[in-house]
This record gives C-alpha cells, sequence and structure tokens, in this order.
C-alpha cells in the first residue's frame, strides 16, 4: 500500500462553523492532515481550502467521498500530482548578531529566492516561497544559523491549463 | 409577509411541514417556543427524560416514514438528546431535534444552562444549525425537514437562542430551500444499472442482500419481483429486517453476526451479490475479506460514499433503491432473462434452510426465549409492529419474530443503543394507532428507559412491553462465557425491581405469566383492553443466542452452540 502525499481542494460555504466540520471529519475518520490552508474566493460566500494528506489510494477516496458528502462542502477533488502546481509558503526568523551568521543568512534566502521582510541588529525575517521538499530544504540549510522561530502556510495548489476545481 | 416572533414563526414552519406530533420536555431555554405551541394544534408528548424524546421521535419517524421531531432545552436538555440522534442517524432516521439556547449575547459566556450544542453533536447529525435571527427560522426549519428526509435520511439539530425566539421579525416563508454542496442523486446512471443488469443475467448463484435502505425508499415489492425474476435468495441486514416478509420462498432471514445459518452459508456461496441500500457495516459483514468471497458484489446505495468503503465492489448503482430496482428490473425484462439462478441453486436454498432449522429445547424447566419469541408473535396479527432493547432480546427476535411487511421491524441496528425499544414504541404508536406496538425488551435494556412508563399511560400511547428477564446484562453475559472463560464482570441484575409491581405503579398493567399459553392470553388482553401492558417472561439467565458468528471470524465459521 502506497501512502504518498495527496493534494485535495475542494470548495466550501465560507461561514462559521464549516472549518470545524472539516477537521472534525478528518479527526473522526482519523484520516491524518498534514496541512490545510484556507481562504475566501471572489465570491466572498465561498472559500477555497487545501488539505494535504498522506494516504493510500482506498482511504483518499473515503476523504473526497466524506468530504464531498457534507452539506456545506461544494466540490471536492482530489488534484492530479503530474498536473498541479503546489507552493507553500514561510516565514522565517534567524538568529543575526553575528556577521558571518548574518552573510550566511543572506546567500541563503537569496539562493532560494527568497525576499527580506524584516531586518534588526539581531534578526531577519525572510519569506521564502516553494514545494514543500523545497521549504523543508531550506530550512535544513539555515538552522546552523539559528532559527528564532518560523511559521509555514501548508499547501495551496492549482491543477494546470484547462483544469479546473 | 407577517410579523411575528421568532416562536409563533417556528410553529407556523413545523404546521407547514405538516408536522402533528412533537416529543419533548421543557426548560428556560425553550420556553418561548412552548408558550407559541400553546396557541397550536401539534401534540406535544410530553417525556421524563429527553433520551426518551428523541427516541420517540426515532420510533415515529421509522413507523410512519415521516420525520420525526423532538424538543428540548439548553444545556443538560441538549445533551440528554443525543443519544437518541446519534441513534437515529446512524439508522438513517429522519429525525429533527430542536434546542433552546442561551441569549446570543450569552453564548460563549458558559451561562447558565449553556452547552456548545452545535459543537457536540457536530459527530452525531446529518447538519445542524445554529439559527442566529429570528427571521431565518422559517429557513432553518425547511432546511432541517428538507435534510433530515432526502437523499440518506439522518438526524438534523436546529439550536434557537432564546432571543432570537422572542425577537419580532418581518417573515418569510419559503416554498424551497437548497444548498450548494448538497445534490440528492436519485435517479441513476443508466450505464450503471446497464452493467448491473448484465452481471446479474450472467449469474449462476445470484443473490440480493436488503438493507435499511429499502424500507426507507419503499421498495420492497420491487424487490421481491427482482428476487423472483432472477430466482435469487434475499437476505437481509438487521435494519432491512421486514423489507421481505418471512413467509417468502426465497428469503432466506438475517445475515451477519447473529445471521441465520441460511443467509450466511448462501452469502458464501453466490457468485453476484447485489446488496442494497446497506452499509455492510462489521456486524453484517464479518471478517471482511471472508464475506461473499466468491460473489462479484453490486453495490446500490443513495449514499456514494458507502460503496467500496468496507466491501470492495464490481460495480455501483449510486441512487434511490427503488428506481434502481425499477431499472434493472427493466433491463431483465428486455433482455428476456430466464431466472438466472439455476434450478441447483434454489434447491440449494432450500437444503440449507432444512439443515439449520434451530433445535428444540430439551427439558429446560424455563420458557426459552425463542418459544417466548414464536408464542408472542402467534398472539399478534400480521401487520404488528415490533421495536426491539438491545443485546441478546434483540437477536432471539431478529431471528425468531417473523415480520411480514416493512417498517414493522425496528431496531437500533449501528448504536445498539439499550434504552431505544421502549421509547420507540411509544414514538411509533403515537403514529400508528391502529396496530398493536410492542417492544421486546431485555430487563437491562427496560430498565435504562422505564421512566417512560409514564409518558406511555399519561399520553395513552399504550404498548406492550415483553421482557425476556434474564436478570442479567445478557449478551455481554454471554460473550464472557464464549471468551472470557464464564469469569461475569458486571452483568449480574438481581432481583430487582419487580416489573410487574413497577409497572403498577405507573398505573400500568403488569403481568408474570409462567406459560406460554398465559403469555399469549396476556398479550391478546392487552391488545383488547389497549392499556399499556409490561409482560415479565422469566427465562433462563445463560442462554445464549445461536448461531453466532465469533468477532473476528468470516460468517461462514458461525457457530451453532456452545
Ligand atoms: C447504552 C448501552 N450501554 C451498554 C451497551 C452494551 N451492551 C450490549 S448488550 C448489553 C446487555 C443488554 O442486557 P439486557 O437489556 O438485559 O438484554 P439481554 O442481552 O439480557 O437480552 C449491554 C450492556 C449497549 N449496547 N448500550
Amino acid at each position: 500500500m502506497h501512502r504518498s502525499l495527496s493534494i485535495v481542494s475542494f470548495l466550501v460555504e465560507n461561514k462559521p462553523g464549516v472549518l470545524f466540520n472539516v477537521t472534525n471529519l478528518f479527526r473522526r475518520r482519523g484520516f491524518n492532515i498534514e496541512s490545510i490552508s484556507v481562504g475566501p474566493l471572489d465570491d466572498p460566500e465561498l472559500a477555497r481550502m487545501t488539505i494535504t494528506v498522506r494516504a493510500d489510494s482506498r482511504v483518499l477516496n473515503q476523504i473526497v467521498e466524506q468530504l464531498d458528502k457534507m452539506v456545506d462542502v461544494i466540490k471536492v477533488k482530489r488534484l492530479d500530482p503530474i498536473r498541479t502546481v503546489a507552493r507553500e509558503m514561510i516565514l522565517v526568523k534567524l538568529q543575526t548578531s553575528d556577521p558571518m551568521a548574518r552573510e550566511e543568512a543572506l546567500k541563503n534566502i537569496n539562493s532560494y529566492h527568497g525576499l527580506i521582510l524584516d531586518i534588526d541588529a539581531e534578526s531577519i525575517i525572510a519569506e521564502v516561497t516553494g514545494e514543500t521538499e523545497m521549504i523543508d530544504e531550506f530550512l535544513k540549510k539555515v538552522s546552523p544559523i539559528g532559527i528564532l522561530e518560523f511559521s509555514r502556510t501548508g499547501v495551496t495548489a492549482l491543477e494546470k491549463g484547462r483544469l479546473r476545481l | 409577509m407577517l410579523r411575528i416572533s421568532g416562536a409563533e414563526a417556528f410553529v407556523k414552519a413545523l404546521k407547514r411541514e405538516e408536522v402533528d406530533t412533537v416529543f419533548g420536555l421543557p426548560g428556560g431555554a425553550i420556553l418561548p417556543i412552548c408558550d407559541a405551541l400553546y396557541d397550536s394544534d401539534i401534540r406535544f408528548i410530553l417525556a421524563r427524560h429527553e433520551q426518551g424524546a428523541a427516541h420517540m421521535a426515532d420510533g415515529y419517524a421509522r413507523a410512519s416514514g415521516r420525520v420525526g421531531v423532538c424538543l428540548a432545552t439548553s444545556g443538560p436538555g441538549a445533551t440528554n438528546l443525543v443519544t437518541g440522534i446519534a441513534t437515529a442517524n446512524i439508522d438513517s432516521s429522519p429525525v429533527v431535534a430542536f434546542t433552546g439556547q442561551v441569549p446570543i449575547p450569552m453564548i460563549g459566556t458558559d451561562a447558565f444552562q449553556e452547552v456548545d450544542i452545535i459543537g457536540v453533536s457536530a459527530s452525531v447529525t446529518k447538519y445542524n444549525i445554529q439559527v442566529r435571527r429570528a427571521a431565518d427560522i422559517p429557513w432553518a426549519v425547511k432546511a432541517a425537514f428538507y435534510l433530515a428526509s432526502t437523499g440518506r435520511k439522518g438526524a438534523v439539530l436546529v439550536d434557537i437562542p432564546k432571543d432570537v425566539q422572542v425577537s419580532v421579525e418581518d417573515m418569510e416563508f419559503p416554498e424551497k430551500v437548497s444548498f450548494r454542496g448538497y445534490r440528492v442523486q436519485e435517479e441513476p446512471d443508466p450505464r450503471e444499472l446497464d452493467w448491473a443488469s448484465v452481471l446479474l443475467s450472467r449469474a449462476k448463484r445470484p443473490m440480493i442482500l436488503a438493507g435499511g435502505g429499502v424500507i426507507s425508499s419503499n421498495a420492497s415489492r420491487e424487490l421481491v419481483a427482482l428476487a423472483e425474476a432472477l430466482m435469487a435468495p434475499v437476505a437481509t441486514t438487521l435494519m432491512g429486517k421486514g423489507a421481505v416478509p418471512k413467509d417468502h420462498p426465497l428469503y432466506v432471514g438475517g445475515c451477519g453476526m447473529h445471521g441465520t445459518g441460511e443467509a450466511n452459508t448462501l452469502l458464501a456461496e453466490a457468485d453476484v451479490l447485489l446488496v442494497v441500500g446497506a452499509r455492510l457495516s462489521d456486524r453484517t459483514t464479518g471478517l471482511v475479506k471472508d464475506f461473499s468471497p466468491n460473489a462479484k458484489v453490486i453495490h446500490v446505495d443513495i449514499d456514494r460514499s458507502e460503496i467500496d468503503k468496507n466491501v470492495e465492489t464490481v460495480t455501483r448503482v449510486v441512487g434511490d433503491a427503488r428506481l434502481a430496482l425499477v431499472g434493472i428490473l427493466d433491463r431483465l425484462r428486455r433482455i428476456r432473462l430466464e431466472s438466472s439462478g439455476d434450478s441447483e441453486w434454489v434447491r440449494r436454498i432450500n437444503e440449507l434452510r432444512e439443515l439449520y432449522v434451530m433445535p428444540e429445547a430439551k427439558g429446560n424447566p424455563h420458557m426459552r426465549a425463542p418459544e417466548v419469541i414464536k408464542a408472542l408473535r402467534r398472539s399478534l396479527p400480521r401487520d404488528a409492529i415490533v421495536t426491539t432493547e438491545v443485546g441478546q432480546c434483540q437477536m432471539w427476535a431478529s431471528l425468531y419474530f417473523d415480520s411480514y411487511a416493512p417498517r414493522t421491524f425496528l431496531t437500533s441496528g449501528g448504536l445498539g443503543t439499550m434504552g431505544w425499544g421502549f421509547p420507540a414504541a411509544i414514538g411509533a404508536k403515537a403514529a400508528r394507532r391502529d396496530v398493536p406496538v410492542v417492544d421486546i425488551a431485555g430487563d437491562g435494556s427496560f430498565a435504562m428507559t422505564e421512566n417512560n412508563l409514564a409518558t406511555s399511560v399519561e399520553e395513552e400511547l399504550p404498548v406492550i412491553v415483553v421482557i425476556l428477564n434474564n436478570r442479567m446484562l445478557g449478551m455481554v453475559a454471554q460473550w464472557q462465557r464464549l471468551f472470557y472463560g464464564r469469569r461475569y464482570f458486571g452483568v449480574e441484575l438481581g432481583k430487582a425491581p419487580d416489573f410487574v409491581k413497577l409497572a403498577e405503579a405507573y398505573g400500568a398493567v403488569g403481568a408474570r405469566p409462567e406459560s406460554l399459553e398465559e403469555l399469549e392470553r396476556e398479550v391478546r388482553r392487552a391488545i383488547e383492553v389497549d392499556q399499556t401492558t409490561v409482560i415479565d417472561v422469566p427465562i433462563d439467565p445463560e442462554e445464549n443466542v445461536f448461531p453466532m458468528v465469533p468477532p473476528g471470524k468470516g460468517l461462514k465459521e458461525f457457530i451453532m452452540g456452545a
């Protein structure tokens, strides 16, 4: 049984309790959420959620069916991994009081096409966007410098070309 | 447009749903609604515990096919409903529960009798709604009935804060409601029907397994017609009992943990299995890999998430059970099927039926439960409604009580809720005054909701309770005997109470027959005098229910005795 990371994207009613109901469903049925991201759409009554899960194909089918069954879930799709672009963002605060560390930090942020959002005598906050593995890799690279804290958004994704949710 | 209070709008909305009966128990946070109900002709049945009210609504719904309604106050009233709501929901019974709530400004402050019933009930309802504005009440009521009674039916809870009940606003009553994310596929896809029909037409040993969905969609007639066209034996799940009349030659009884030998054996031998409106729970399938291992499984269900959930299928039909059966029948007629079940298969059905005739009692001084149930059957009309409690009593009822029509055998299948049968019987009686309603009970279960004797007597909803009294939590004791070396733990109930006196204390009739003949007389008398009657039947405390498939075993490994 292959339990690869899959992305499920779905449209929901943008109203109180819906996020609770979705996460409650995952908890209750023992589906593990790796990441979840939510944002409103142009129609403010709708929101789009993107969930990444690690599951075999049977469980994945159940996840899609159970989500689809929810009254407040309008549309569900398991995104085709080959035809999907997926991104995640991280904000990371690095300990950079030492000039060497600062140098190293800037170099890494640069090579991961990151942005510097804040900088003071002790620290730098950088923003890096990329695929999950790339963010993992970036974190590994900067960890010797000293990570003060970080926050990841979870994956968001769209299918390519004509494909729509 | 009408300018009225939320509570008045609530009652008006119930009337628009043709509600005639509400089961419940009032309290502070629901007072405005009670006051509005005062002026209506909706019958209010006062339960003695909210759990009972929810089970009554459930029994009403299962007996009638209409939505059952219950009502409670906030906090403890609402939490007391939860078992009843969960029981209805898992068995796809259309129930709408209304709860009072503290006023909106107090929500979230841990006010007196505030419970987050929306959070609490989320996992055990099909949907729930907290009404935030009085003007939304007509919509919320309509939505609740719509969701509860369409697609895969279930329980819906509507939580109404007290200030919302009081507030006066302009009200509009919608004719229809819709949810963008809620689509019911009643009409099956013709291609799915084609596939199913082809598979069935090629079967040598076709079989049908009918679940509660057949009853819910009123598809019994079509089911029988299809079975006859195919010459396929029909087994039922616990929820499907009554979908096929017991005396139909193709009916082989219930399957699963306490299924009949013939049903469980035939499932193992079938080459194509048509499952209709059943969710194939572990109690039905036994060890999944040994459930009908030689069959190509076709699964018909209105809830597509049930298909391939527990048992892998070869093909599916998503849609209403009745429409699906009609579609399959049409196709089989078109290809002029000459009953696919060959004569050998039909012979096999009869052979197994004879093989697994249950052994008669030998020299037991007690009345045996199966005999008690058969005697009860003899004393009831064909269309009597039976509810059950949970445990051995339930399995004996399932095995030995012959049901002839849908909606006449009502039981808590998915949850196995002890204490369900009695209040559900009262609810069924409220829906069907024209037939006798009997609760086949265990003493342990009956004790859980026996306080509803007051409701049955005071509200003049006379039902008969037949207690198979083994002074044990019998089913648990059976497991302890069979699988835990007889180490009885927490299962001996002792002598209390005296159920005859208990019945009398409530103004009901109590009886303790000493023979099967006397039992039959008591039942007939109870029907005749039309009074709530508790018939306490002492049985052997250590009698087992067989056949039984031991937990974790395949259906074919059922045992007939210990
Ligand atoms: C509310 C609830 N609690 C516990 C159980 C577990 N349970 C299943 S059967 C059973 C025994 C039921 O005893 P009784 O009602 O006397 O029926 P019997 O098995 O003796 O016929 C118990 C405790 C249950 N099903 N429901």
